[in-house]
């Protein structure tokens, strides 16, 4: 092995019961996408994990950059009437 | 159990047997990590059939580990050295398709092998898909890539026809179980873009192969390894 493999890498997402949604579970190195669900099977469904595995190209993945993590995640806490427990809720006001 | 039953579980026990071990040789040495977790996944799943196949015909412990090489009854097809990697892709090939059309017919039949079959035909499928998956990607890949393959799947054709030799007490259509196998193992090394091999399926040696108990050179030394430690160490426990 002179030459190391630089196969593509892929995210794998796996649904463990109908009805969840997929859920990010890790990467695979695989040459393509039919070797990458299968190695996705040996790595992370082996003992009875999923029901349904996807497999993206890792390159296919628009991520948010950690710099612009406040403009993006800041919770605003100067506007505090976009959180619901602003509001009172009226006396009459029974089922809410 | 019937002495056929018993011939029976040995063979089919003994081939599970080997191989798993021949796939675990490739432990900390495959190509790629994610190789290495589905070879050893392999090897895995056919070791938990060889502990049920040979639990039937004795003590598991001491079928695998104090037999000589003549007591064993796998093909000498499985006992195959693991070369490089599209030799060992071959093998798979060559070994997960039988196993899985054999076990697809014992699965849905009464034998003592029906509970099983029913079980690892599933695993087969997979072991079978992975070879092909392989064999396809190296066959039809690079330059090299295909005259490895080439010359993985011409070098191991001559263990091929020992596979369908009628084994006592296995219940099996032999015939059909060959027409099967030639059928697809031809359109995976067509579709592969290799060619299938010409020349004869058995070797010229007449007095028979891995089912009577004679071995290729190889087995011995792999014998040795997988059984010096429990024949140094009598009775060690974990």
């Amino acid at each position: 092995m002179s030459t190391p493999v630089t196969w593509p890498l892929w995210e794998v997402f796996v649904r463990s019961r109908r009805g969840l949604s997929h859920t990010h579970a890790g990467s695979v190195h695989a040459p393509d996408a039919e070797l990458a669900l299968r190695n996705a099977r040996d790595l992370y469904t082996r003992r009875g994990e999923g029901v349904s595995l996807w497999v993206v190209p890792s390159t296919a993945i628009t991520a948010s950059s950690p710099d612009e993590r406040d403009p993006f995640f800041e919770p605003t806490a100067d506007k505090p009437y976009r959180h619901p427990t602003f509001y009172e809720i009226p006396d009459g006001v029974k089922h809410l | 159990m019937t002495a056929a039953a018993h011939t029976a579980a040995l063979a089919l026990g003994d081939d599970a047997l080997v191989l798993s071990h021949r796939l675990g040789e490739w432990a900390g040495h495959a190509p790629v990590l994610e190789e290495e977790v589905a070879l050893a996944n392999i090897a895995l799943d056919l070791l938990g059939q060889a502990r049920v196949l040979l639990s039937m015909a004795g003590d598991e412990d001491e079928l695998a580990y104090l037999r000589e090489e003549r007591a064993f009854r796998n093909l000498q097809l499985v006992e195959q050295p693991n070369g490089d990697f599209a030799h060992t892709l071959a093998r798979q090939l060559y070994f997960s398709t039988y196993q899985h059309l054999l076990y697809g017919q014992l699965a849905t039949g009464d034998s003592v092998f029906a509970p099983l079959a029913g079980k690892a035909v599933h695993e087969t499928a997979y072991h079978r898909d992975h070879a092909e998956q392989w064999t396809r990607r190296l066959g039809d890949g690079t330059e090299e890539s295909h005259r490895r393959m080439q010359r993985a799947a011409t070098a191991l054709w001559q263990f091929t026809g020992e596979m369908f030799q009628p084994v006592e007490g296995v219940p099996a259509d032999w015939q059909q179980l060959e027409r099967s196998w030639q059928q697809s193992v031809t359109e995976v090394l067509t579709s592969a873009t290799l060619e299938v091999p010409e020349g004869p399926r058995t070797g010229a040696w007449k007095a028979g192969a891995g089912r009577q108990g004679l071995h290729t050179e190889s087995f011995g030394r792999m014998l040795a390894e997988m059984q010096h430690l429990h024949r140094s160490h009598p009775g060690a426990r974990w």
